[in-house]
């Protein structure tokens, strides 16, 4: 967090000056390693067997705490007869099918759920359709707000006794063992996070890509969500598991997605083959009970954003216009398709695939097989100049003047010359004035999209295929000389519209007939009275510590989520100390916005067949599930299980010493030349990679290499390795190495570190090495390095797809590289032993 | 002369994000510093110097990692202000110490005199540059670039006063919190430089970051230095005398 | 390096940045700066000696001597107009005079000293006011001998170990090499029947250089080891060497002009040899940590931190 978010990080410093205990847990000691209490070195990719062995020693003996477990979260409630743990199966749940690869996750569903009938698509079953669904909490139709339930956690099927078992050999020996943390390290940790949960106490998780980037992926933030909810630390203050995000506004572009399966504020796009209408559609995609229950009033109230007038009632408010899914469309799978040729085309907006994305080699041949290709950037990154300066032009694998890919560049405007909102990882939308027009023909995204659209719509027939585009509702106001379009007219209409054109102050007042539009429901009310409320300043001087006047958070400017859970079942604060929001006797109260409907009294119970949330209690504060409750254990809507289970990652030096299931049964391979992947326990590539930033650059160095001042503080790619493993290869500080997998060889700085320590694994040592990636071949750059993406094969997270890079195996040579040829052939050898 | 103003550089709570440095150099139009790779853990500007006023040093030891933003000391008795010979260099209002680029005429003079070797020549304009203490923003009001960009507030700046008794609460609180290593530099007035304007707070020896156990000013010792070269005046004119007067 | 803290250094005696500096050298370029060191001294030494023969009135000798102290003077001058690079930077030394600079002192002692070495020499070859040049002649003495000694002050004054610390023995060693070297020159450019006070300066000036120059490598100790390893080791035992090697032929050459000659040739390649040498030691002393730490951190450790008494 120092080396990537050191802003942030100001607070962990305040906080531990305050007296906060904080732990560092990385393969890599970083600047945060160096600034906190205990640092926890750990072998990448082992952090649910850390995690497991957590929840295992709050569950054996007995820390969890107790009375919020039992009231806010799934502890009690029974599952379908049918399931079978990975303790039972060896590393496998009950449901999978060999042939595929897939679960049939219809045994995890809770007792008395009625498993949604079987509905063959070309993907595979419908669970198994990863990323297909993010109706989240969801468990098919007519499931009861109320499943059946032991309130004593004896019963042997209840969801407290399954974890119990599950968790029951992740000890603090299988911690040594496969993370390499010590046994007193381990528990010098368990009891500072028990010590530090309950009435009085929080504890809090911070997280980054450092445990998204695995083939297990989902499941690691699972693992910590399980360990949450038994310590009573969500929707409390100083609780929660935070994620930091890569770069700015991540979290903005998953609520209003550049993610190919969503739609904004999280909901499912729709898919060629299980939607027929809207109605079907709905009655798929999510829960009756829960807030989710009201889904068709934001759906509809998008369309009506989107399609305006053209969008009514009798044609489903335009919904048959929306595109449809009909499989994976995710980065991966794009590039296979461009590299097979059956994608042609591509926009590359703000991002940089041939250096920042997994196997740039494969990146960049599907690029060179494209019929154009737009990138957007403040600099000619690498993905716009591959076909002059890639690696592979070296090699001879491409050759210049037969790369058929027209590269269209368009210099975009920085984030000083255009206006618009920052969506932080707290949800937080803040507000970006624009100080100057940007110089020359770089123009902003929204300039961008909005004159294209309007260039497509100029061209565009009468055909019926056009009908979508040319109905939009396209007409933003421009602003001088540059016609950009009024940011804040894309927000007011982001924000909604009541029928008289009112701007809506709240998400409850979208209305489900067609009277409201709302470009995305979870934001709806940052417009409220006409205010940008994003915009809004107060200093922290002059406002509370929850700063609600600082920005606007969505949901509601809510600042916490779950809130309801600050306070006991009769809504009382679970202590003074950690007094948030609570019950005065007629209302929800409290410094931050009550994410509960304020009347709604904690003895409130729902009548039969009560839908939305009127269907969940006055003690169901996790208001967007369909039982109001914390899910320890996930019925459905994951691919790969309902309990986080350590697998080693594909690319490993060691044996899964838990189950005979080697690697994450579910995760998608790509089993194609260009994504050769190094054998499990290989002793070709015995060395453990993870990649990592730095301080000093940004991503991809797109916006670092070029500038001179970021340039010299880190001008050269490196990697870190242990003085053991530098004496073992005869590596020598400051001098070359090259580093080895199957997908290509490249050459690093070498920085010989005592922070890297070599790990003691059931007896064995296991050396890792540390490699920054911000370098490429051009990017205007004052600095140049080989490219740290090149090395990880592409081996999927099957819930959302995400890339393997946070743990590999590779070989490391001492000295440079081969050049051309002699490199293929230097990866040849390795490929065949 | 307004109240004198230094930094409080509190090494304990750097996070060696560096900040200090490039604020440094937008808000002076510093140039860059080349792009070496030197193989010293995170360090790549290497040290202080015409180019970097800001350094932030990064010591790896047995579990430790330390890290600590250098910066010209803005000393009481100022070595490079009083070799200068063209008064280039100056005490501000602030009592600090800046070079007048206008006025420098390069001799190099304040380079070796620096018992921190902080100030330097830029080869390529051949005068001396160092820190500044942001003279230019102090008389705006405002305060120096790198303080203003330190996220974690190791960097301190304001009255120096102040800044001492800040920085003796915070050392005995680290001695009470068991960071018994933790020592303050250059605070003390009666050091060999009379004190810096600019001090730290160290976890280890000044001499592991860098800098110097126990600085003098050069010009401490001038009137020796001024006596002895008069001696060795007096016996070149005696010597000389003696040779003419001796013999004929 | 991120090696341990034990194997940062070779000798565990001290620690240090990576083993780098912790004072910048000096950045003076050879061989300007040595080559000025020189010729100011030869030019002071033999200011002096102009005033003297002048007040003892040999002719020959003090004509030789005007015009070394003439020849020196403008030759530093040019050599220090190099170092800096432009003349007007020497012009900008005079924009202030400043005691605690020795550079400043430095640079207005040369102006007046080639003032009044040029006035002696331009009244010598013209015939012009002859009495102003006698004046000047007897003047540039006491110019001189600031001239010959200034520059040690100039070295003493600063942070670098080796010239700090030699603050006594610099200004004899300095004033020495002077004498020597403006003896040798004055003996070479004198007719013999006069020259004896020249050699006997030549020869006495040799003895204080290199007396002066043993008793401060035995005084500094650890400061000392610069002077007495690598470049700059070769460069003052050469020194040595070539500055008894020609005071004793000096002494010894008698009617030979060849003799002469080589003998002051030695003690001139000898005084360069010290000037080169001591500014080596300094960049030596300046470049390895130890010198400036290990010093520092004994005070430390005896109880005795440096103070500024008085200031």
């Amino acid at each position: 967090m120092a080396e990537c978010h050191p802003v942030g990080y100001q607070w962990v410093m305040e906080a531990r000056a305050r007296g906060a205990k904080v732990f560092h847990i990385d393969p890599r000691f970083s600047r945060t390693s160096a600034t906190v209490d205990r640092y926890l070195a750990i072998r990448a990719g082992t952090d649910i067997v850390l995690l497991g062995a957590l929840i295992n020693y709050v569950l054996s003996n007995g820390l969890d705490f107790r009375e919020y477990v039992l009231a806010y979260t799934n502890a009690a409630t029974l599952v379908n007869k049918d399931f079978r743990d990975t303790e039972d199966l060896d590393g496998l749940f009950s449901g999978y099918d060999e042939e595929t690869g897939r679960y049939d996750p219809s045994s995890w569903a809770y007792e008395g759920d009625v498993p949604e009938e079987e509905e063959q698509t070309e993907g595979g079953r419908r669970h198994a359709e990863a990323a297909g669904s993010d109706s989240y909490g969801a468990r098919g139709a007519g499931a009861s707000a109320t499943p059946p339930a032991d309130p004593t956690l004896t019963d042997p099927r209840c969801v407290y006794q399954i974890l119990k078992r599950h968790y029951s050999r992740y000890t603090p020996e299988m911690v040594e063992e496969l993370c390499g943390i010590p046994p007193e390290r381990f528990h010098e940790l368990a009891e500072a996070i028990t010590a530090n949960s309950g009435r009085e106490r929080t504890t809090a998780w911070v997280y980054s890509v450092g445990w998204t980037q695995h083939s297990v992926g989902v499941q690691y933030i699972r693992a910590a969500a399980i360990l949450q909810l038994l310590l009573g630390n969500m929707g409390r203050p100083g609780g929660g598991i935070m994620a930091l995000r890569g770069h700015a506004s991540i979290q903005g572009s998953t609520d209003i997605p550049t993610l190919f399966n969503l739609l904004p504020g999280y909901i499912a796009m729709p898919h060629a083959h299980r939607h027929d209408g809207l109605d079907h559609y709905l009655e798929r995609e999510g829960a009756d009970t829960g807030w989710w229950g009201n889904r068709r009033a934001y759906v509809v109230s998008l369309l009506k954003a989107w399609w305006g007038d053209a969008a009514t009632e009798a044609n489903d408010y335009c919904f048959d216009y929306l595109p449809r899914l009909t499989g994976d469309h995710g980065h991966y799978a794009t590039v296979m398709g461009q590299i097979d040729g059956t994608v042609k085309g591509y926009f590359v907006v703000g991002e940089n695939p041939a250096v920042g994305s997994a196997n740039g080699k494969a990146q960049r041949l599907g690029l060179a097989n494209l019929d154009w290709l737009v990138v957007r950037d403040l600099m000619l990154v690498e993905t716009a100049t591959f076909w002059k300066d890639a690696p592979e032009i070296e090699t001879g694998e491409l050759r210049t003047e037969e790369i058929g890919t027209e590269v269209f560049f368009m210099p975009a405007a920085s984030h000083v010359e255009k206006e618009g909102t920052f969506t932080n990882t707290q949800r937080l939308l803040q507000w970006r004035e624009k100080a100057l027009d940007p110089p020359d023909d770089c123009r902003s995204d929204l300039w961008f999209f909005y004159h294209l659209g309007k260039r497509i719509r100029q061209r565009l027939g009468d055909d019926e295929i056009d009908r979508p585009v040319k109905e939009l509702t396209w007409d933003y106001p421009e602003i001088g000389e540059q016609r950009d379009p009024d940011a804040e007219a894309v927000l007011r209409e982001i924000n909604g519209r009541a029928a008289d054109g009112r701007l809506l102050a709240s998400l409850r007042e979208l209305k489900p007939d067609g009277s409201t539009s709302c470009g995305c429901w979870i934001y709806c009310g940052v417009y409220a009275d006409g205010v940008n409320m994003a915009a809004r300043r107060t200093p922290h001087t002059e406002q509370g510590p929850v700063a609600l006047e600082w920005g606007w958070a969505w949901p509601a400017n809510r600042r916490i989520l779950y809130n309801r859970a600050s306070a006991d079942p009769q809504g009382r604060p679970w202590s003074e100390r950690k007094k948030y929001v609570y019950w005065d006797g007629t209302k929800w109260t409290g410094p931050d916005v009550p994410d509960f409907e304020e009347d709604k009294a904690p003895d409130y119970v729902p009548p039969e067949g009560a839908k939305a949330q009127d269907a969940l209690g006055g003690t169901d504060p996790f208001i967007m599930q369909s039982d109001g409750r914390g899910w320890l254990y996930v019925p459905s809507g994951l691919s790969d299980g309902p309990l986080p289970t350590h697998y080693e990652p594909h690319e490993s030096p060691v044996r899964n010493a838990l189950y005979a299931q080697q690697a994450n049964p579910a995760r998608r391979t790509i089993d194609r030349p260009e994504n050769p992947y190094n054998p499990a326990l290989s002793p070709r590539f015995p060395y453990v990679y993870t990649t990592s930033r730095l301080t000093e650059h940004h991503t991809t160095g797109a916006m670092s290499r070029p500038l001179p001042y970021l340039a010299e503080l880190q001008p050269e790619a490196f990697c870190e390795v242990s003085p053991d493993m530098a004496e073992e290869l005869g590596l020598e500080n400051g001098d070359w190495a090259t580093i080895v997998t199957a997908r290509t060889a490249i050459e690093l700085r070498v920085l010989v570190t005592g922070r890297v320590r070599p790990l003691r694994l059931n007896g064995r040592t296991v050396h890792q090495v540390i490699m920054p990636y911000h370098w490429g071949y051009s990017s205007g750059g004052v600095i140049t390095g080989d490219v740290v993406n090149d090395l990880p094969s592409i081996v999927l997270d099957p819930n959302v797809y995400i890339q393997e890079s946070k743990a590999g195996t590779c070989d490391v040579l001492p000295g440079r590289r081969p050049r051309g040829t002699a490199l293929l052939d230097l990866v040849e050898r390795y490929r065949h032993g | 002369m307004a109240e004198r103003v230094g930094f409080f550089t509190d090494t304990s709570i750097c996070i060696g994000c560096k900040a200090c440095e490039v604020a440094c150099k937008e808000w002076n139009n510093v140039p860059d510093d080349g792009f070496v790779f030197r193989a010293t853990s995170y360090d790549n500007t290497g040290a202080l110097g015409a180019s970097t006023w800001r350094h932030v040093a990064f010591v790896e030891q047995d579990g430790r990692w330390l890290m600590s933003s250098d910066v010209c000391k803005h000393c009481t008795h100022a070595a490079c202000l009083d070799v200068c010979p063209t008064g280039a260099l100056f005490r501000t209002e602030f009592d600090t110490v800046v070079v007048q680029s206008d006025v420098c005429n390069g001799c190099g003079y304040c380079v070796p005199a620096c018992p921190y070797g902080v100030i330097d020549r830029r080869e390529d304009d051949g005068r001396a540059w160092k820190c500044t203490l942001c003279y230019d923003r102090l008389r705006g009001g405002m305060e120096p670039a790198c303080a203003k960009a330190c996220p974690t507030k190791s960097i301190q700046f304001g009255p120096l006063d102040e800044l001492r008794q800040r920085a003796e609460e915070r050392v005995e609180r680290l001695h009470a919190e068991g960071t018994t290593e933790a020592r303050l530099y250059g605070a003390n007035p009666d050091n060999g430089v009379g004190g810096t304007g600019a001090f730290f707070l160290l976890l280890d020896e000044p001499e592991t970051y860098g800098l110097p156990p126990d600085p003098v000013v050069t010009t401490r010792d001038l009137p020796a230095m001024w006596r002895w070269a008069g001696g060795a005046a007096l016996a070149l004119a005696a010597g000389v005398a003696a040779c003419f007067l001796g013999r004929r | 390096m991120p090696r341990r803290r034990d194997e940062m250094v070779p000798d565990a005696e001290f620690r240090s940045y990576y083993g780098q500096p912790v004072i910048k050298q000096p950045i003076w370029h050879e061989p300007h700066m040595p080559t000025y060191l020189y010729l100011g001294g030869l030019s002071g030494a033999a200011g002096a000696m102009a005033a003297a023969a002048r007040l003892t009135g040999r002719d020959r000798l003090e004509l030789a001597a005007r015009m070394t102290a003439f020849a020196g003077a403008s030759a530093g001058a040019a050599f220090l107009v190099a170092e800096l690079g432009r003349p007007m930077r020497f012009l900008n030394m005079l924009r202030v005079f400043k005691l605690t600079s020795p550079m400043s002192v430095g640079s207005w002692t040369l102006a007046a000293h080639s003032g009044l070495t040029g006035v002696a020499a331009g009244s010598a070859v013209t015939g012009l006011l002859p009495l102003a040049g006698d004046a000047a002649s007897v003047a540039s003495g006491l110019s001189g001998v600031a001239m010959a000694t200034y520059t040690a002050v100039l070295l003493a004054d600063t942070a670098v170990p080796a010239w700090h610390e030699g603050m006594r023995e610099l200004p004899f060693l300095f004033s020495g090499s002077a004498l020597a070297s403006a003896g040798a020159a004055v003996m070479l450019t004198t007719p013999r029947a006069q020259a004896g006070p020249a050699r006997a300066a030549a020869a006495a000036g040799a003895v204080a250089e290199v007396v002066a120059g043993g008793l401060m490598e035995r005084r500094l100790g650890l400061v000392g080891e610069p002077y007495r390893k690598g470049r700059a080791g070769r460069l003052m035992r050469a020194s040595r060497v070539l500055t008894l090697g020609g005071a004793l032929l000096a002494t010894v050459a008698g009617r030979s002009r060849a003799l002469t000659a080589l003998s002051g040739l030695a003690i001139t390649a000898g005084a360069l040899c010290t000037r080169f040498g001591v500014l080596e030691a300094g960049r030596a002393s300046a470049k390895d940590p130890r010198y400036t730490v290990v010093p520092q951190r004994d005070r430390l450790d005896a109880g005795r931190p440096a103070s500024v008494p008085g200031r």
